[in-house]
């Protein structure tokens, strides 16, 4: 059978597809990569073409590994194509290093090595043709909390001894690269923010200090999302009813302190809520490690439009190096 | 309805939240899910995804194919329609079966004490009131369902058990629900229903949606375990 064994499965390594969507309803969450940009990035050097709508549930992008901070080792089972991308973190076939942004072939026996992550936190491997497991609810994405998805339909990370099909490639695909210029820069990210929800119950002075003030991740963050810690900040409401989550929704509890939602958030919550951090940006901010610090800065809903669609224009414009060999 | 109640507010950069009131109750209930309805056939691929809560609809659209104006009209559009045929849509009756006993709902006996009732009593009230799936969210089929008569409405544990059985019925403040599989939780648990809340093989995945009416019926012990539960 064409795919990978997996050896090792590293600190916490996941099945991502793009996600899984239009199931809110019945209360389940979407799932999909936290770095949304790395994950495609590594589809496309394996050339897993896809339409690229944000967040949409119509074009499901190949399944791929998330690898949380690193571990993951493989060993190819048949010829294929695989590129890592995101985190900085040590890539090693057959014991050679390899460049990460990049196309590689493997051979039956490699063994593909990650070590552990110097920058960033989440990586991703993506594989030509992507890895196949049968979905559930219309998506491989893997939501442990659910127990939903992944290898098995069941929410399990990966494990040692796991099979993981992917197709017999046809060709050989062209070794790309993205080029530098292109790859995001972790470390310190600015969040740019939609307001939003329920902004009125918090006063100019309040937002103000938000703006102004640096938050640090701290150890309570997860794929449901960042807990920070910093500058306190009071709503005039402690509660809502229950209403739907957006991703990337800022909400306050009671001890001021903000947690940003993500890709595993819970679909309804109570907390009042500030706003929303751009998507482009949640994917800085998952990389963030704890301790890691941001900033916030206020956009209007219709630059955040124009910063999608500028950045889908030059996510299909971009040109991929072509790696000599 | 009244329009000058509606709000529509930014939620993120691909979301809206339509606001229909502020107090949960059975019209808003039904307004939610009619407007859910109608935009789902609207909208078409332009809607990611929609969330019905108690008294809000968060509206997710394609940001790349379509922008917050538009959506708005949309939305407007959806309730405008709501005027017109209000009240006659009232969501399914689902009927769910439960085991009450001391057995099955280790909170029962201290629900009666508190209330001063019996334990019959509380069952009776309980089946006695038709609920309305006012949300469905926390875990994967988890359904929130009011208004549990006040009577034998009861605050949240304080201290949650670690393990409630799949399958719980339970009352939190004046809401009930059943527990769609086994986790912690604190709601008060006065007895187990053998229909499952969430099965991921079945279609649908779940007996009830947001906007529906729920009844529950007493069943006894030997009824529950030939109905497949677990004691």
């Amino acid at each position: 059978m064409a795919g990978f064994k997996v050896i090792q499965p590293g600190i916490f390594s996941l099945l991502q597809d793009a996600g899984r969507y239009g199931w809110h309803g019945i209360g389940l969450t979407t799932g999909g990569p936290m770095d949304r940009q790395a994950f495609r990035w590594a589809n496309r050097l394996c050339g897993n073409n896809e339409s690229g709508n944000n967040d949409s549930g119509n074009h499901t992008n190949s399944t791929a590994i998330e690898v949380t901070v690193g571990g993951l080792v493989l060993e190819a089972k048949s010829h294929n194509s695989i590129a890592v991308t995101g985190a900085e973190i040590p890539l090693t076939i057959n014991r050679q290093p390899a460049a990460l942004w990049q196309t590689h072939q493997v051979k039956p026996g490699d063994r593909i090595e990650l070590g552990y992550a110097t920058q960033g936190s989440r990586g991703y491997l993506a594989v030509a043709g992507g890895f196949q497991a049968e979905a559930i609810f219309n998506s491989q994405a893997t939501v442990p909390r659910e127990a939903l998805g992944g290898l098995h339909r069941e929410g399990q990370p990966l494990k040692t001894g796991d099979n993981l099909p992917c197709p017999a490639p046809d060709q050989q695909l062209p070794l790309l690269r993205v080029p530098e210029k292109l790859r995001p820069a972790n470390g310190s990210a600015l969040l740019r923010v939609i307001l939003g929800y329920q902004q009125h119950a918090f006063t100019e002075v309040q937002k103000q200090l938000f703006f102004s003030s640096e938050y640090k991740a701290t150890d309570s963050s997860d794929r449901m999302g960042y807990r920070l810690s910093g500058a306190q900040i009071s709503p005039s409401i402690g509660g809502i009813l229950s209403e739907g989550i957006c991703l990337g929704a800022i909400q306050v509890p009671a001890d001021g302190q903000p947690i940003i939602l993500l890709r595993d958030r819970q679909t309804i919550g109570g907390y009042p809520k500030l706003g929303s951090v751009l998507s482009l940006d949640l994917d800085r901010l998952a990389q963030l490690m704890p301790g890691d610090t941001m900033r916030f800065e206020p956009i209007s809903i219709d630059q955040a439009h124009n910063a999608l669609l500028l950045a889908e224009q030059k996510f299909t414009a971009a040109q991929l190096e072509t790696v000599d060999v | 309805m009244s329009q000058t109640k509606l709000d529509i507010s930014i939620a993120g950069e691909n979301a809206l939240i339509v606001y229909f009131g502020t107090e949960p109750n059975a019209q808003i209930a039904a307004q939610v899910s009619q407007t859910a309805e109608h935009l789902r056939q609207s909208m078409g691929d332009l809607l990611i995804d929609l969330v019905p809560s108690y008294a809000s609809l968060l509206v997710i659209y394609n940001p790349l194919q379509t922008d917050h104006y538009s959506v708005r009209a949309q939305i407007r559009s959806a309730t405008q329609n709501l005027l017109q045929s209000s009240e006659q849509q009232q969501g399914n009756l689902v009927s769910l079966p439960a085991y009450y006993s001391l057995e099955s709902g280790p909170d029962l006996q201290r629900l009666a004490d508190n209330a001063s009732l019996s334990v019959e009593q509380v069952i009776e009230i309980h089946q006695q009131t038709e609920y309305r799936v006012y949300a469905i969210g926390f875990a994967p089929g988890f359904a929130y369902l009011g208004e549990v008569d006040e009577r034998i409405a009861a605050p949240r544990l304080a201290t949650p058990r670690q393990k409630v059985p799949r399958g719980a019925v339970a009352i939190a403040d004046r809401q009930t629900a059943v527990y769609p599989a086994q986790s912690p939780g604190g709601w008060n648990l006065i007895g187990l229903c053998p229909e499952p809340m969430f099965d991921p093989s079945a279609s649908p995945s779940m007996p009830v949606q947001v906007g529906d009416r729920v009844r529950f019926s007493a069943i006894d012990r030997e009824q529950y375990l030939a109905l497949g539960g677990v004691l």
